[in-house]
């Protein structure tokens, strides 16, 4: 039973440039992946619009009836989103760990083209650590 | 009353005691420094061994200075002329004062009578490095390797020194080796050395 579904960061402009996935169903291929990640940029940026809420920084939980989605907005306007079993907890605490180890093994990596896809060994190592990390958590509540 | 709790002024400088030196600096921002230096020489250059050549140098500048600092700071103005003892200084004080802790290990090379191996398990410089797949077998440790060159080329050793990736069995991640060949001029020298000097 894995808690989170999967895993999307994309850059400012909207573009997809890390995907990772944790379910053992509904995989997805890389056209959708791309697709979904710039369609929730954009919904994004309109619920920015829309929101009668004065400095609005975007949706931040979407709630489905088989899903949540947790997003959270860094400030320089990457997104860094998870999709999860619906009701689960700490999501934002992950996120800002995510966060946290994409600040240190990608930005600080000198081979990491801003903007690009993330190809960075080390920081794949360490989130499926944090990850696991987490389940283990879950599993142990 | 003006002048309560001022620093002591000295008139000669050269009367001042050195200072211990700052412990820590940010290892942030090192490390964005560190990534902003091997980005502007990636630009310089149009291959690795390139790369790495320039690397090293950055690095040798760094050696010679942290030698004649930590001579100065730490042994009275004296410096190690034996073999063993400069491999030793490097392996501890100089690795100690860069990144803080002793290296993982130092090792005399097995096939070579004159080379010698410091390795460290996590090497400081490469603490959030991911060298693509694209670029085989390069080593940001050539920084490193560098500095070791700069310290022993300035204590009178001078060595062929680079940094390599080695794989470790039940590991995710190699280890960085740090190889020093000396110079065949060194064989002789540390040879006077143990006759005592009469011939040198």
């Amino acid at each position: 039973m894995a808690a989170i579904y999967s895993l999307f960061i994309i850059n400012k402009s909207g573009g997809l440039i890390f995907y990772k996935d944790y379910g053992s169903s509904g995989r997805m291929d890389t056209n959708d992946s791309l697709r979904l990640a710039s369609l929730w940029h954009s919904m994004h940026a309109i619920s920015q619009q829309l929101s009668p809420v004065v400095g609005c920084s975007g949706i931040e939980l979407l709630e489905a009836d088989n899903f949540d989605l947790h997003c959270f907005q860094s400030l320089t306007g990457s997104k860094f989103f998870v999709v999860c079993e619906p009701g689960t907890q700490h999501m934002e605490g992950i996120l800002k760990i995510i966060y946290e180890l994409y600040t240190d093994y990608v930005l600080k990596n000198p081979f990491y083209e801003m903007e690009m896809p993330i190809r960075c060994e080390l920081f794949d190592i360490n989130l499926l650590q944090a990850i696991q990390k987490d389940r283990v958590a879950l599993l142990g509540r | 009353m003006i002048g309560v709790g001022k620093i002591k002024q000295y008139t000669n400088v050269l009367d001042k005691p050195l200072s211990k030196g700052k412990q820590e600096v940010s290892l942030s921002a090192f490390a964005f420094l560190f990534s902003e230096l091997v980005q502007y020489n990636q630009t310089q250059v149009d291959n690795i061994a390139e790369l790495e050549r320039r690397l090293e140098d950055a690095g040798y500048a760094v050696g010679a200075r942290v030698l004649e600092l930590l001579c100065h700071r730490d042994k009275g103005n004296r410096r190690e002329t034996r073999l063993l003892g400069i491999l030793s200084f490097v392996h501890s004080t100089v690795w100690k004062v860069l990144f803080g802790k002793v290296a993982d290990s130092l090792e005399k090379g097995t096939e070579h009578e004159d080379e010698y191996m410091i390795s460290e398990k996590e090497l400081l410089v490469n603490r959030f490095i991911s060298v693509p797949k694209d670029m085989g077998t390069f080593n940001c440790g050539a920084f490193v390797a560098g500095i070791v060159r700069g310290v022993l080329d300035g204590a009178g050793f001078p060595a062929a020194v680079t940094a390599h990736f080695v794989p470790m069995e039940g590991q995710q991640r190699p280890r960085t080796t740090i190889l020093i060949k000396f110079a065949e001029e060194v064989k002789y020298t540390s040879f006077c050395f143990t006759l005592g000097g009469h011939f040198c």
